[in-house]
């Protein structure tokens, strides 16, 4: 028989004050295996907590029930305090007669006080069959994962790595640099977003902890915090980048041109090719889909008709290191790390949906970040803003707004952010560029919250003449040479015409091609719309439901430069508090199942959202494991099980069943 | 196998835009489509019974649609006026207490199961066979839909809102060339040349404009109130507008007629207000 | 409140995460709510096994109410879908057994609706007390 200890809490008057104490006394000392009942004005100050370690030692208690507040509240401090005592922290409960009781129940003190008999009574029973349960301690793998190398992930690499752990730094395109390398200049102090991008980007592929996997991607991620087992493909570059010297003679003389993904469409690239001039690595790869050398191999593996394409292979015979490998295969790559960061970005809306736009139909109709690369000094026209249709300099550009943001028609009702601001930018930078150019933006709302993000579209305004008409635009049509943008200025509640020489729809962000497959593949949580889930939106915002697997930047949603750079920082200051650590703990209330009633029929395992159960071979069937590390408790493989295999630590059935008993005998 | 409908004409079929009517049943019996008239047709409340009284602007279609029902027949319409109304209604009356309540007022049981489908649809489908002895070659048009014919999306169950395809793809099999352009779905100006013809002549104005800015010589409609507006108001454009080009309006059925071997007259060709001859002339097809 | 008014006994098997938290929330804010309900602290929904329910019932409870996350908000990603479909095949089960509808219900409360919570409890409270006593089985 177990010899339980009650300590009732007063908790100054907030529970005395309602609930009657010496009744509550009283009544506890009849129920079984209770030996001793004590009460105390703050069962969580110091002399509160000193009176429960002495009593624990004095009358040889072996169970504990504190009558307080809610476990919420003081779990963590109660159980410490029945450590002390040197009983094992999980042999203790809380019945919660505070947030449940008496401050819910002030208006009926005697059904206050039956209530907390009978909580108190519940937690009794339950803490009766509590078992010593002990947390174990686990390795970690002092290395980071880093998926996606746009700025978030650059700056959580950057800073794990200068943290003295190794970080492994993958993304999926040839290089380095993400969105922001697109970009001209950055809002709202007009910085040449390459020159404070590029040194990051260097650093990266210079620092000694910091090990990059670009054209690269990630396709299994097994285990759990500490220990992450995760397998990488590193797809065929078809370019030696150890003997690559990145001299330029191959993508200078490639004859097959495509166009390039990097300008967004707005110019174009080899098929052997470096995406900008200042990628990391500045070596190339060769995209197979367009290469005439692969066109030819494919044509003769088919065995198609018509006109051969030629063996071209060009490259290989000007490459002066003989870099150029045909026979390249992927290759996959195992590593294991203690923590992983995702920081897969975003991509911008594809507005062909806007058949008012003109769905993608009229060619001066481009978007913001087509723009961004035609101002952009190293961009396809070398700075100079010219129609894609002629070749001629826009006078008259317009701007549309919330194009994929604020629209619920087209599945996108969220607000993208950086849209205002970037549009004052872009139109700020046009009159910089061209003296002559009017801008005309039309606007729902102008969301300028941030540091100097206000003063800066003033002066959009103010000293670049930039018209802002507030309304949406309804048509965009071709008339001669011209762009006919009717809409609607609704400050003035009229229809209005803009005859524009160009056209920039100011497309929205959502989350990268393939976001929710990382997710799934990490097994963490992401919205309809693919952007990752945070643990908490505001208290835990890099944090996943999974320890050990961060978010950083636009992945969890619309956000700007500084934001993005600040998340990439904070998750690596998550993954450094991790990684310093040499063993980690973990929780001990999870599940553990009985070898011999498991049929190995798999559900619990289909069911476990955490992955955390293995099926393992014994006596000739596959039985069902827990693996620890893994589970987080939730007990829904104790529910789906038919053959009651799985128990849930501090919450099995006969402990649940123990609570119905006590208050329905 | 011949295809069967139960025709719905409509009024201004029947009175201003008969050559509509005419080229359409012509061609329809030409390419093997059955068209029957619906006996006791009445009108289908475009475009005042909605705006006075729901009840009465549900009411008006579901009468035809229910002796169309009891046929068992689809209904095939020509009009794109009475298309929406129609289909308004048949969309409208997927409710029940309105179902109910329009039951009521017909006094007859309207389960709401028939298909309402536009010519376009009939004739554009791959099921249709029409036989083109002639080929408009050389002539290029713009095909316009007008703003009821496909609007709203989810209620017409056509086309594209913006840049529907239909009448294209029907004119260019035809052998003529379709010309890409904004102002296929844009308002003509609709029903307003009583009360204010000068918003029909400037909307109407524009969209003859960009027709010829894109390079096409007529115009080509499946509605007979886009059809009369284009039409009828090209000499007011003439006055307000110096430098306009008079250009032909058809409708598709007329140039399908044309087409498949029936003369212009057959065609009622010569029916418009603006010359819809010359043109015609001047490419050997008449 | 007479003495002789019947009082019912009502046990609630509330999550940790959201709608225990919500009880919290009732209390830190002085809401007050009838006293009836008895709360059961598990972790999830999902752990709710349809056994514990029956033997709350056979032993003579009055109401049982099961309150989780709301859909979509669940700790363990998905552990309330699964209470949702597992409880929805439940409730003809308990008809059949001669537990009327009204005794069993399941709930959505987040930690922040200490509102909610004190108004399911209330709104739960008179539906049983108007069902009356039960008895065991």
């Amino acid at each position: 028989m177990p010899r339980v200890g009650v300590f009732l809490c007063h908790c100054g008057t907030n529970i005395a004050g309602v609930v009657d104490i010496p009744t509550v006394a009283e009544a506890v000392k009849q129920f079984p295996g209770v030996v001793y009942v004590d009460d105390n004005k703050f069962s969580c100050s110091e002399p509160g907590q000193a009176a429960i370690r002495q009593s624990i030692i004095d009358n040889g208690l072996d169970r504990v029930v504190i009558s307080a507040c809610s476990p919420r509240m003081h779990e963590i401090t109660f159980r410490k305090a029945v450590s002390a005592a040197g009983l094992n922290p999980y042999l203790m409960e809380i019945a919660n007669i505070r947030e449940h009781c008496s401050w819910v129940h002030s208006d009926n003190k005697e059904a206050a006080t039956e209530k907390a008999i009978e909580l108190v009574k519940m937690a009794v029973a339950k803490v009766s069959l509590h078992q010593e349960l002990f947390r174990k301690r686990i390795s970690m793998e002092k290395k980071a994962l880093v998926i996606g190398g746009g700025i978030a992930g650059i700056q959580a690499a950057l800073d794990i790595a200068n943290a003295g752990h190794q970080v492994i730094l993958v993304e999926r395109e040839p290089t380095i640099g993400g969105r922001m390398a697109q970009l001209d200049k950055t809002f709202p102090t007009l910085d040449c977003s390459a020159c404070i991008l590029s040194p990051k980007m260097v650093d990266v592929s210079q620092h000694p902890n910091i090990r990059l996997l670009t054209y690269s991607e990630v396709e299994k991620v097994q285990g759990f915090v500490g220990n992450f087992e995760v397998e990488i493909r590193q797809r065929a570059r078809y370019v030696n980048h150890t003997t690559c010297t990145g001299c330029g003679i191959c993508w200078q003389k490639c004859p097959e041109k495509v166009p390039g993904e990097f300008e967004e469409g707005t110019g174009q690239r080899t098929s052997v090719y470096i995406p900008f001039p200042q990628a990391v690595p500045s070596k190339p790869v060769i995209d197979t889909v367009s290469c005439r050398y692969f066109k030819y191999l494919d044509f003769i593996d088919k065995k198609m008709e018509g006109k051969k394409p030629p063996p071209c292979r060009i490259c290989e015979k000007l490459c002066p290191p003989q870099a150029i490998d045909w026979e390249q295969k992927d290759e996959i790559i195992r590593e294991t790390v203690g923590a992983i960061v995702v920081a897969t970005g975003f991509k911008t809306f594809d507005h062909s949906v806007y058949g008012e736009y003109g769905g993608g139909r009229i060619p001066d109709v481009i978007t913001s970040l087509q723009l961004e690369r035609l101002m952009n000094a190293s961009g396809p026209t070398l700075g100079e803003v010219v129609r894609p249709s002629d070749g001629t300099h826009p006078k008259t550009v317009v701007f549309l707004s919330c194009v994929g943001s604020r629209d619920e028609a087209k599945g996108r009702p969220y607000c993208s952010k950086i849209c205002c601001m970037y549009m004052a930018k872009q139109a700020l930078m046009l009159k910089e560029h061209d003296p002559g150019v009017q801008s005309y933006i039309f606007y729902i709302d102008i969301r300028a919250g941030g540091k100097d993000f206000e003063e800066f579209t003033r002066r959009a305004q103010e000293e670049f003449g930039v018209l802002y008409l507030r309304g949406r635009v309804s048509k965009i049509y071709q008339d001669d040479k011209k762009l006919m943008v009717c809409g609607e200025d609704s400050l003035i509640g009229r229809p209005v015409e803009i005859a524009a020489d160009m056209v920039v729809l100011a497309t929205g962000v959502e989350p990268s091609e393939g976001a929710a497959k990382v997710a799934q593949t990490l097994n963490i949580s992401y919205d309809t719309y693919g952007f990752m889930v945070e643990a908490h939106p505001k208290l835990r915002p890099v944090e996943t439901n999974t320890d050990g697997i961060l978010v950083a930047g636009a992945c969890v949603g619309p956000r700007d430069i500084p934001d993005s750079v600040a998340h990439g920082g904070a998750a690596a200051a998550k993954v450094i508090g991790l990684l310093s650590q040499d063993t980690l703990t973990t929780e001990p209330l999870t599940a553990a199942i009985d070898a011999s009633r498991c049929t190995g029929c798999l559900l619990c395992s289909q069911i476990c959202p955490f992955q955390a159960i293995d099926m393992v071979p014994a006596n000739g069937k596959s039985i069902a494991v827990v693996n620890e590390g893994l589970c987080k408790g939730c007990g829904l493989c104790v529910a789906a099980c038919r053959s009651t295999a799985p128990s849930l630590k501090g919450y099995t059935d006969a402990q649940i069943l123990s609570e119905v008993l006590a208050l329905c005998p | 196998m011949a295809v069967s409908y139960a025709y719905y004409p409509g009024c201004t079929l029947k009175t201003s835009a008969r050559e509509f009517d005419e080229s359409t049943l012509k061609v329809c019996k030409a390419a093997g489509i059955e068209l029957t008239e619906l006996a006791d047709w009445n009108c289908c409340g475009a475009s005042s019974a909605h705006s006075v009284s729901p009840l009465l602007g549900l009411s008006l279609p579901a009468r035809d649609l229910q002796t169309a029902e009891a046929l068992g027949k689809p209904v095939a319409v020509a009009c794109a006026m009475c298309f929406h109304r129609l289909k308004h209604a048949s969309h409208a009356l997927g409710d029940a207490a309105k179902l109910k309540q329009v039951n009521q007022v017909l006094g007859k049981e309207f389960r709401n199961t028939v298909k309402v489908e536009h010519l376009l649809t009939i004739l554009g489908s791959n099921g249709s066979s029409y036989q083109v002895t002639k080929k408009l070659e050389g002539l290029k048009a713009a095909s316009y839909y007008g703003c009821v014919l496909v609007r709203p999306k989810e209620v017409m169950e056509l086309d594209d809102e913006d840049n529907p395809q239909l009448m294209d793809r029907i004119v260019a099999s035809l052998g003529a060339e379709t010309v890409e352009w904004d102002f296929k779905t844009e308002c003509c100006g609709a029903s307003l040349p009583l009360s204010k013809p000068e918003v029909v002549v400037n909307l109407s104005h524009k969209i003859l404009r960009q027709a010829r800015q894109r390079g096409a010589e007529c115009v080509v409609v499946a509605c007979p109130m886009c059809h009369s507006n284009l039409d009828i108001r090209q000499k007011a454009m003439k006055a307000a507008y110096p430098g306009f080009q008079e250009m032909p309006v058809y409708y598709f059925t007329q140039l399908m007629g044309l087409a498949m071997g029936f003369s212009a007259a057959e065609m009622h060709i010569d029916k418009h207000l603006t010359d819809g001859l010359s043109l015609l002339k001047s490419k050997g097809f008449i | 409140m007479s003495v002789e008014e019947f009082q019912p006994r009502i046990i609630g098997f509330l999550c940790n995460w959201c709608s225990y938290a919500g009880a919290d929330m009732a209390g830190t804010s002085r809401m007050t709510y009838p006293s009836n309900v008895r709360i059961i602290r598990l972790p999830c929904s999902g752990r709710v096994n349809p056994m514990i329910i029956f033997k709350a019932f056979q032993q003579g409870a009055d109401g049982v109410m099961v309150s989780g996350c709301h859909p979509g908000d669940c700790h363990y990603v998905d552990g309330n879908y699964y209470a949702r479909r597992r409880l929805a095949m439940l409730e003809p089960f308990l008809e059949y057994l001669g537990i009327e509808k009204g005794r069993f219900q399941l709930e959505w409360v987040s930690a922040s609706e200490g509102k909610k919570w004190s108004q399911v409890v209330a709104r739960f409270t008179d539906t049983v007390k108007s069902l009356g006593p039960r008895g065991k089985i």
